[in-house]
């Protein structure tokens, strides 16, 4: 079992209140995606609930049983590092079976498991490279299989793909998508990334200046932001927001209308304007286009609308896909 | 970015850095060469280089006259006791600043080494008192203490730079792992800097080895190591420069080898951080 529960958990370093009563609930066998912008204090929660950094209030719950005051490795979690930070000396053997050496297993138990997870993660023909000999994707994988072979009761992702180039943090993530089903083992994985956040998680945790801002699933944050935060960041390319007297219209301080949600017409529409930077991707054009009276707005559409800097083109939102926010930035329903 | 050097360019440094080494050098070469010449020889003037009438006479004085043995003995025993104690206290002290660093490690850090900039005779008068009254005068383990504590702060120092150097996700992962502070210690961190801890031990060694100024004031026979060894070859009676070469060259022959065969670990060592 992997539940992980917080109850109001606070840290601060020195005056600084990085993470500031914080309470979430993980259910057992749950994907968990931390989001948030850098320093917003998704690597430190990670941290606390792993108990390599000390709570100043709160408690932490694994399993039902206070894990507060914890060790690390009494906590019976698994970490992956964004370094993957493998023991350099050590052949890949050698890293994958070190938990389970520093546990006190039987040779032949470390073999098999060590076998075991060295063929989930085709890893076996380099069980006796030492870790510079391989690729950045292979050495995650060995942080993985470190990780697995304690059979953890939750894995923990420290922003694991970021040191990978683009092509291959799409292969991981898949990969790691994949694991999670095999395995079924609760997850908790931080990221920066809000597409690998979207494509991962069974649930996603927003987070900014140490507060949730909201948990929800992906398609639930996408669809129903609880505030202007969260709208802006979930999301690719970003929800354009419109203030003033257009938002007034709809009894808003603030407007959101999502890039895939405006119409787009070069004779008639809502909001004219003229093509400053078009993006052509082949599958999808993201247009930026300058509104009259408004601001610059990012509207999407297909591959193959092509509208050149300059171009006189008119958006319409539709009605229904409109976010409205209050004064606060709170999400108006 | 890599700059093209012209031949010219790289014949000069190449002229200038052979002849810095040869002028550094130069000292020890001569002691070899006085050490194989006749007392006659080593003070002829204009000097005599290669050609004169080579003798092993002075090595056999001087094994005749004293034991050789004796004295390396003890070097051998100070130098490697106040090292193994250095490492025992200078591990954790950098581990610690290293890794759980406060507002003031850079402080203790610093004032740690400015008790190197103290000359050492300005504490000779207390610590000798101190020898005394403890009984420790002419004694092997107070040569290893008083060492000891000279050297520590560069052992600090120098560990510290290379911890520095390890990251600390490393170490957290060991800890995730399960291991304990020891076996962090021992399984992760020392394997990882074998490299450091070999340069800190060679330094520590030489410069013990090489110490004559505790050694000569609180030795007088029995803890006596290489340096007094040396220092007894210069008499009051005039000085005999090749007998005095030949001692110098059997007490400077063990670190010279030494030093030799791991140049390329103490460079390392020495410039350590300096550039990534």
């Amino acid at each position: 079992m992997g539940n992980i529960t917080l109850d109001k958990v606070s840290k601060s370093f020195g005056a600084t209140n990085v993470i500031q009563s914080v309470d979430l609930d993980i259910e057992d066998g749950e994907f968990v995606v931390f989001v948030g912008p850098s320093g917003c204090g998704k690597s430190t929660l990670l941290r606390l609930i792993a108990g390599l950094e000390d709570v100043t209030s709160g408690r932490i719950m694994i399993d039902g049983t206070d894990a507060t005051g914890l060790a690390p490795a009494k906590r019976r979690l698994s970490m992956v590092f964004q370094s993957y930070a493998l023991y350099p000396h050590m052949s890949v053997r050698q890293n994958i079976a070190f938990p389970l050496k520093m546990a006190g297993d039987d040779r032949a138990v470390i073999d098999r498991k060590v076998g075991d997870a060295a063929r989930i993660l085709n890893l076996t023909d380099y069980l006796d490279r030492k870790p510079r000999q391989l690729s950045g994707g292979q050495r995650q994988r060995v942080a993985i299989g470190r990780a697995i072979v304690r059979e953890p009761e939750a894995f923990l992702f420290d922003e694991p793909l970021s040191n990978l180039d683009a092509a291959l943090r799409v292969n991981m993530r898949l990969e790691i998508s994949e694991l999670h089903q095999q395995l079924k083992t609760t997850m908790i994985y931080v990221t920066h990334d809000q597409v690998e956040a979207m494509t991962m998680a069974d649930k996603i945790v927003v987070l900014s200046a140490g507060r949730i801002e909201q948990v929800g699933s992906p398609l639930d944050l996408y669809k129903r932001p609880a505030n202007r935060f969260v709208a802006g960041f979930i999301g690719s390319p970003k929800m354009n927001f419109v203030e003033g007297s257009e938002a007034g219209r709809y009894g808003a301080a603030v407007i959101g209308i999502r890039p895939e949600h405006l119409a787009i017409s070069t004779t008639e529409g809502a909001w004219r304007g003229t093509v400053g930077v078009s993006e052509q991707l082949g599958s999808d054009t993201f247009l930026h286009v300058h509104v009259d009276g408004i601001d610059t707005i990012t509207a999407r559409t297909g591959g193959e609308v092509v509208l050149d800097h300059g171009d006189t083109v008119f958006l319409t939102p539709q009605p229904d896909k409109i976010h409205k926010f209050d004064a606060q930035g709170m999400a108006i329903r | 970015m890599a700059r093209a050097v012209s031949t010219r360019r790289k014949l000069t440094f190449t002229l200038i850095g052979w002849a810095v080494g040869l002028l550094v050098f130069f000292p020890v070469l001569w002691t070899i060469l006085t050490s194989f010449k006749t007392e006659l020889d080593a003070i002829a003037l204009p000097p005599k280089w290669i050609f004169f009438d080579w003798t092993l006479e002075n090595y056999a004085t001087v094994q005749e006259r004293s034991n050789y043995f004796r004295f390396m003995t003890n070097s051998i025993i100070i130098a490697l006791g106040s090292t193994a104690l250095g490492l025992i206290f200078a591990i954790p002290a950098a581990w610690a600043m290293a890794f759980s660093p406060t507002p003031r490690t850079k402080d203790v850090l610093l004032w740690m080494l400015s008790t190197k900039m103290l000359p050492a005779v300005g504490v000779l008068i207390p610590i000798y008192l101190i020898f005394r009254d403890w009984g420790l005068l002419d004694s092997r383990i107070g040569l290893v203490v008083v060492l000891f504590l000279i050297n520590l702060p560069i052992m600090v120092w120098m560990l510290y730079t290379y911890f520095k150097e390890i990251p600390g996700e490393i170490l957290e992962a060991a800890r995730m792992d399960g291991a304990s502070l020891w076996k962090e210690i021992t399984h992760v961190l020392a394997p990882m800097s074998v490299p450091g801890i070999a340069s800190t031990v060679l330094l520590s060694v030489i410069l013990a080895w090489n110490e004559a100024f505790w050694t000569l004031n609180l030795t007088t026979s029995n803890a006596a190591p290489l340096t007094t060894f040396i220092a007894s070859y210069s008499s009051p009676q005039g000085n005999f420069y090749a007998k005095l070469s030949a001692a110098s060259t059997l007490a400077i022959a063990p670190m010279l080898i030494l030093g030799w065969f791991s140049q390329k670990q103490l460079v390392r060592g020495l410039t350590f951080g300096a550039v990534k």
